[in-house]
């Protein structure tokens, strides 16, 4: 059974080789042919799975050891799989929202005539995805997590002959690059630490070694993080990648790609728990990005760049929460996975209201559209209200778990970080609630699009809409599901460990304080959306406003610090260059240059000017002679 | 003179005569690089040799001695002149040195090779002088004969060989192949025309000159010579003869002559020769 | 009178010789001064020849006369036809290198 884990990867893996090499012969069935792929993934996914439950908790780690990648003394590379339960619920949830984002792309991406070459791109980033989830060493993880930058790359700028998109894709792969090389640093780190990157020795042997370096391993890993999950200060290429067509945002920059630093800290828990200044600093990272995506999220009237500063504050949480230690692993992860159904639908949602409305990402432009598309209406209402924390749906279970988990931390950290995390419950109401009634509520606001098509907002084909029901479902009852008898600490526990922490106040306090955020932050929109009439321009809106729209300054922030910053390095760089490295170099040239000008003065043609040389060196001769014989 | 003297020693008479034209020899080289004419050089030079052949004589090498003179001086320095000839005998060096620091440099080498050639025979052993009687014993030119047919044999014929080989090769350097037809006056003429210089004739030497002897130049009506009265062969050896100077002194004199003639008012003598 | 003064005469002539073909310009003259050397060797190998009491010596100064002589012709041949592309027998003339 276990040698099924290599399938779950060759699978896509072998979709993406057929789709992008396979030629124009492949453009009618490459569709489907991706689609079955990714489907094929998921039904192992399921049969492992199934497996796995049939076993005791202690015996659910599989391994598969497929060959010896850089057999090199004292350097072993292997490409080897470990399937465990974190292994397995990250398995399940890419192969199962990929395959549904795989048929919902089907019909989203119907008139595209590069379809085929999408789902190749499709197929290679649920490959590299579950390589990266699946390696049993942080080198074979590296492939992954480089793979699905490369995928990441591509989908954003699939469109490339629009230069937004083409830029979006740059931006993202160099902010990208960034994190990676903390990735890299961290694994050469713990190959002079501990001499090996597979995940068993090196925590295994987190206790005997020093705090110092345990930091710095763990701050690598944190920059890694903050690249792929697009958190402060690397957060900036999130928003730009909604350039891409809407089912890559819903799948890679929405459900997994950007979760997958979640998966590294959590992954690493160990080294983590040992170095707690890196996880604190971890705290902070997802607390600054969780107020900072929330904000953004507010002041977006793109629907895409509004889910886009949601994911970000989410993962925000998810971050938070793993940087708790113990205490968090597991409500990140169930965030995590709840998440990845809610906001996987609200993106598809999104891209339905999209569909339906020539293309316009404009929320201004909306309007009253739960009439015309109900379908959508009442998914995306789902998502909603899970992903704002409505009792009894997804979210309210994960978040809630999350919000209590922080102020479990104790201390003033605990009430800090709690206080950040209940302030980010109300944004995030408030900002969700905006989307939803400028969106389906108010009035029609519709404009002709650039050609002068007046909108005619439809209900999708059900090959969209589908998948979006069932992850409304998902969203509804997963967390349920997953909280009702802790399945979900159960089941993660072996793997991550759990600790209940000292709540200062009890978790029905936290829930009631949760709620009372949730009915503010609802509040607060209702009363500024929907009671008054939406203008379709935007309004010059209040300096936070401004600066929200502009991300909060993030682009320039970076624009003034690094661009310019490494301009003037350059320019610097460049002078010394000029001045004292070519100066040294032309200065030799010319001094050798100059003294052979000199010496070449010798050489003047002047056969009397020899004549005296050769007889110099004749008196020369006779002088040595003459010595050789007085000694 | 016996034979133990002639080992440290010579006859009062053959000192002096060493004295004598060691001096006259030292002086003749001297002036053979100091003379600005080369045939200066070639005369002194020669003068240098026959001393040396005197020198030669002296010391018992009657054959050399002979063969110096008639050779050397008579041949060797023939050749020399004739070539100075061909290349102009007039013509004087200038003795400005045009290369910078080639002057004491070669003094300073002159000098301290010198110093140290004389410096290394001084420190030799050379007082045991033998003195050729016994090898002249048989006649200087037999015991020469002897040497040069059997222990000198091969070297005596490589040595006419060599002077084969110069031979022809003097012969090979200064032949001219011609290896086109020469032009025709009709050719020369139209070839003038189509330069468009020198249209007429060259003129003759001593065209409005004071003399016409082939190496003056003739002058222009401004009393400068003109270079091309005279032959380009002259011209090239530098041989023309520069009258125009003389010419117009002399026709200052005569104009001086005629005032003073024709009582003529000094102030109008001065504006003349102003 | 020692006769090795007849060696002390030879080494000035010798530099006298090569003194001269060092400052002077004209090919001819520089030839003469080459002749001049040689002349002075001879003188000394006359004189050696007077101090080992054998005739070697003069064999050998007999040589270098026919050696002159051949040099003399060619090295003569040389200057006429320099002269006549050049027009002139000066030895700075035959330089062509740039200063």
């Amino acid at each position: 059974m276990e040698n099924l884990i290599a399938l779950l990867v060759a699978a896509p893996l072998l979709g993406a080789a057929v789709l992008l090499c396979g030629g124009r012969a492949l453009d009618r069935v490459g569709h489907l042919l991706g689609t079955l792929l990714a489907a094929g993934s998921f039904v192992i996914a399921v049969v492992l799975f199934s497996d796995m439950l049939g076993k005791s908790p202690e015996d659910r780690t599989f391994s598969q050891h497929l060959f010896s990648w850089i057999p090199v003394e004292g350097f072993q590379a292997d490409v080897a799989f470990q399937l465990d339960q974190l292994s397995m619920t990250f398995v399940l949830l890419i192969s199962g929202v990929g395959t549904l984002i795989h048929i919902y792309s089907i019909g989203y991406m119907e008139h595209d005539e590069r379809r085929r070459r999408f789902f190749g791109y499709l197929n290679l980033f649920l490959a590299a995805m579950l390589l990266l989830v699946l390696a049993d060493n942080y080198l074979l993880l590296y492939v992954g997590w480089e793979g699905v930058g490369l995928a990441s790359y591509l989908l954003i700028g699939f469109w490339q002959h629009k230069p937004s998109a083409a830029t979006a894709a740059k931006k993202a792969f160099l902010v990208n690059r960034v994190g990676d090389m903390g990735l890299s640093i961290a694994i050469m780190l713990m190959f002079t630490t501990f001499g090996t990157f597979a995940f068993g020795p090196v925590l295994d042997s987190v206790g005997d070694t020093s705090e110092g370096k345990l930091t710095a391993i763990g701050l690598m890993l944190l920059l890694a993080a903050c690249g792929k999950s697009a958190q402060v200060p690397l957060q900036s290429w999130l928003g730009d990648a909604m350039e891409g067509p809407t089912p890559v945002s819903a799948l890679i920059h929405a459900a997994t790609m950007v979760t997958a630093g979640v998966y590294l800290i959590v992954r690493s828990g160990a080294i983590f728990n040992a170095a707690p200044d890196a996880q604190l600093v971890v705290t902070i990272v997802g607390a600054v990005t969780l107020l900072f995506g929330a904000i953004v999220g507010c002041a977006k009237d793109d629907i895409k760049k509004a889910l886009a500063g949601s994911t970000m504050s989410q993962i925000g949480y998810m971050v938070l929460a793993a940087g708790l230690g113990p205490i968090g692993y597991v409500f990140a992860i169930m965030h995590l996975v709840t998440h990845g159904f809610f906001k996987a639908g609200l993106f598809l949602g999104a891209g339905s209201v999209m569909h339906g409305m020539n293309d316009e990402v404009d929320m201004r432009k909306y309007g009253a559209l739960r009439k015309y598309m109900p379908v959508t209406f009442v998914t995306f209402g789902l998502g909603y209200l899970a992903i704002i924390g409505f009792p009894g749906l997804s979210g309210f279970f994960s978040k809630d778990k999350i919000i209590e988990a922080a102020f479990a931390k104790g201390g003033t950290e605990g009430w800090i970080l709690g206080s950040v995390a209940l302030l980010g419950a109300a944004i995030t109401a408030f900002y969700m609630t905006r989307v939803m009634i400028m969106t389906f509520f108010g009035e029609k606001r519709w404009q002709p699009d650039a050609e002068g098509h007046e909108p005619h907002p439809h209900e999708s084909p059900s090959s969209m809409t589908i998948p979006m029901i069932v992850l409304a479902v998902g969203s509804v009852f997963a967390g349920g599901f997953f909280s009702i008898g802790d399945r979900f600490l159960n089941w993660l526990e072996p793997v991550t460990g759990h600790d209940h922490g000292h709540a200062p106040i009890s978790a029905g306090v936290v829930t009631g304080a949760t709620m009372v955020c949730l009915v503010i932050g609802v509040g607060i929109a209702w009363l500024q959306y929907g009671r008054r009439e939406i203008p379709v321009v935007a309004p010059r809106g209040s300096l936070l406003t401004r600066a929200a729209r502009r991300d909060l300054l993030q682009d320039d922030f970076n624009h003034v610090v690094l661009v310019r910053g490494g301009e003037h390095l350059t320019r610097s760089l460049v002078y010394v260059d000029h001045t004292l490295v070519d100066g040294v170099v032309n200065g030799t040239a010319a001094s050798v240059g100059g003294l052979s000008g000199r010496l070449r003065k010798l050489q003047n043609g002047y056969v009397r000017s020899y004549a005296v040389s050769m007889f110099g060196g004749a008196a020369v001769i006779v002088a040595a002679t003459l010595l050789m014989r007085a000694v | 003179m016996s034979a133990q003297l002639a080992a440290y020693s010579t006859s009062t008479g053959e000192a002096f005569q060493f004295w004598i034209l060691g001096t006259v020899a030292v002086i003749g080289a001297l002036c053979t690089i100091l003379m600005k004419k080369a045939v200066h050089s070639a005369l002194c030079l020669a003068g240098t040799m026959v001393v040396l052949a005197v020198f030669y004589l002296a010391n018992g090498a009657y054959f050399l001695g002979i063969v110096q003179i008639v050779v050397y001086t008579g041949a060797i320095m023939m050749l020399f002149l004739f070539v100075v000839m061909l290349v102009g005998v007039t013509a004087a060096d200038s003795l400005k040195e045009t290369i910078k620091g080639q002057r004491w440099l070669a003094a300073l080498c002159g000098l301290g090779f010198g110093v140290l050639l004389i410096a290394g025979i001084g420190n030799a052993s050379l007082h045991q002088f033998n003195g050729l009687a016994k090898a002249n014993a048989g006649g200087n030119v037999e015991g020469l004969a002897a040497l040069i047919f059997t222990k000198y044999v091969f070297a005596f014929e490589i040595t006419g060989a060599l002077l084969i080989t110069a031979t022809v090769g003097a012969m090979v350097l200064t032949h001219r192949e011609r290896t086109e037809r020469a032009k025709t006056q009709r050719e020369l003429a139209e070839q003038r025309v189509r330069e468009g210089k020198h249209l007429p004739p060259l003129p003759a030497p001593g065209v409005y000159a004071r003399h016409n002897a082939v190496d003056i130049a003739g002058l222009l009506p401004d009393g400068t010579p003109s270079e091309l009265t005279v032959m380009q062969t002259l011209r090239e050896r530098g041989q023309i003869r520069d009258v125009s100077g003389e010419a117009l002194s002399d026709l200052k004199a005569l104009e001086q002559r005629s005032a003073d003639r024709l009582e003529r008012s000094d102030e109008r003598a001065e504006e003349a020769s102003k | 009178m020692n006769p090795v003064n007849y060696l002390y005469l030879a080494c000035l002539l010798f530099t006298i010789g090569a003194t001269g073909v060092l400052i002077r310009r004209n090919a001819i003259v520089v030839f003469m001064c080459i002749e001049l050397m040689l002349n002075a060797c001879n003188l000394a190998f006359v004189a050696f020849s007077r101090m080992h009491g054998n005739l070697d010596g003069q064999i050998f100064a007999f040589f270098t006369m026919v050696v002159a002589a051949a040099e003399v012709v060619v090295g003569l041949a040389i200057i006429v036809s320099l002269f006549r592309s050049r027009h002139s027998a000066s030895v700075d003339d035959a330089s062509l290198m740039k200063l």
